[in-house]
């Protein structure tokens, strides 16, 4: 389980110029630096930002990694939704419950 | 007895960046009490303001979470989100590095705490200082309750914090204010965003209003994550600020649910 680095990730690119400016040069060297899975990377890079959420990522993290990829608000929620449709209920975390309680 | 100034606000990123999307009425009516408490705290002349947040991963994170942190910084800045997605401009906020050394290590005393000399503010902040210091000139005192990544301090902990505040208020010289930040229920950031538990909150607040502090304290986090989604873990905040003006009522300026704003708007000052 990666989750945490996928989390470690986001959180250092929201917070620092620097990684982000890493993360638009070279993104294969910045990804190296942390443990994740073949689905996690491509998960990041695509970005599918419905199976970060299903995987766990919490949305505090996830909602600035969405609109640093261009998503609006509603499309952010929206690619959530789609991703629960496609990939099934949260897999861990706080969200876990909050997945499973819709239809 | 140093403590002029005591109130509990909303902090969601929503608030300013999402503001053109709210029902008007609603949203005007929620500024002017954001107004109002702005012209309360000056009212009370404040040499600094402890602000009692939950921020969101922004400066503390899993590899080394601290329950509770208390800034100790000449300075701030914030806010480290996207400007134009929370329409609020990067700016830097003073601190009171002296006056925050002196009230950690009198609250040392009771509870242990983290400091920080170096902390960027988030929407936890920078949303509550843009409404009550909107000239960014009233040094500030940043407090963290971790309210995002389990396990997260219990709330009689955070009733304990929030004495040792007062404590430590009382023996400064200097006249400070303290509000408290943070949502009742709500489900922010995820697509339940927008989803509010309007009866709960009027239930939590009556509770927080009288200051019953055995009715507070009884929460436990599954009851709190099942009706009141994790964004409820933020009424540590809530429970810290009573426990800091332990025996004292609160009135109630401001509460609606605002669906774009994720949040149930909050205004509340306490009578000391």
């Amino acid at each position: 389980m990666s989750l945490y680095y996928v989390q470690k990730l986001l959180f250092q690119l929201n917070r620092d110029p620097r990684v982000r400016k890493r993360y638009e040069e070279n993104l294969d060297s910045l990804l190296e630096e942390y443990e994740l899975t073949a689905e996690e990377r491509a998960a990041i890079r695509s970005p599918d930002i419905g199976l970060l959420y299903v995987m766990g990522v919490n949305g505090q993290l996830l909602m600035h990694y969405a609109a640093l990829r261009g998503f609006e608000w509603d499309a952010y929620i929206e690619a959530m939704r789609a991703g629960e449709r496609r990939y099934g209920p949260v897999r861990t975390g706080l969200y876990v419950r909050a997945g499973m309680s819709r239809p | 007895m140093s403590l002029v100034f005591a109130g509990a606000l909303s902090h969601a990123p929503g608030i300013t960046g999402r503001a053109a999307r709210a029902d008007p009425s609603l949203r005007d009516a929620f500024y002017a009490n954001l107004d109002r408490m702005r012209e309360a705290l000056e009212a009370q002349r404040p040499e600094a303001l402890v602000v009692i947040g939950a921020e969101h991963f922004a400066n503390f994170f899993m590899n080394n979470m601290p329950s509770l942190c208390v800034g100790m910084a000449d300075a701030y800045s914030g806010p480290i989100e996207d400007e134009a997605w929370l329409g609020i401009k990067r700016r830097k906020v003073p601190g009171a590095p002296e006056l925050s050394q002196r009230l950690i290590t009198e609250m040392m005393q009771d509870v242990d705490l983290a400091y920080a000399q170096e902390w960027q503010f988030d929407h936890g902040i920078m949303v509550p200082l843009h409404f009550l210091t909107p000239r960014y000139e009233l040094p500030v005192v940043p407090v963290n309750i971790n309210c995002q990544g389990p396990p997260l301090i219990p709330l009689a902990r955070c009733w304990a914090f929030g004495r040792a505040l007062r404590r430590a208020c009382e023996r400064a010289a200097e006249r400070i204010a303290v509000v408290s930040t943070g949502g009742i229920s709500h489900w922010p950031a995820t697509p339940d965003s927008g989803k509010i538990n309007e009866q709960w909150d009027r239930e939590f607040l009556a509770k927080f209003l009288d200051n019953r502090r055995a009715e507070l304290l009884a929460y436990s986090d599954e009851e709190t994550h099942r009706d009141a989604g994790q964004g409820g873990f933020e009424i540590r905040t809530f429970v810290a600020l009573a426990g800091c003006t332990e025996g004292s009522k609160a009135e109630l300026w401001f509460y609606a649910p605002i669906p774009i704003f994720a949040v149930g708007c909050t205004v509340a000052v306490v009578r000391l």
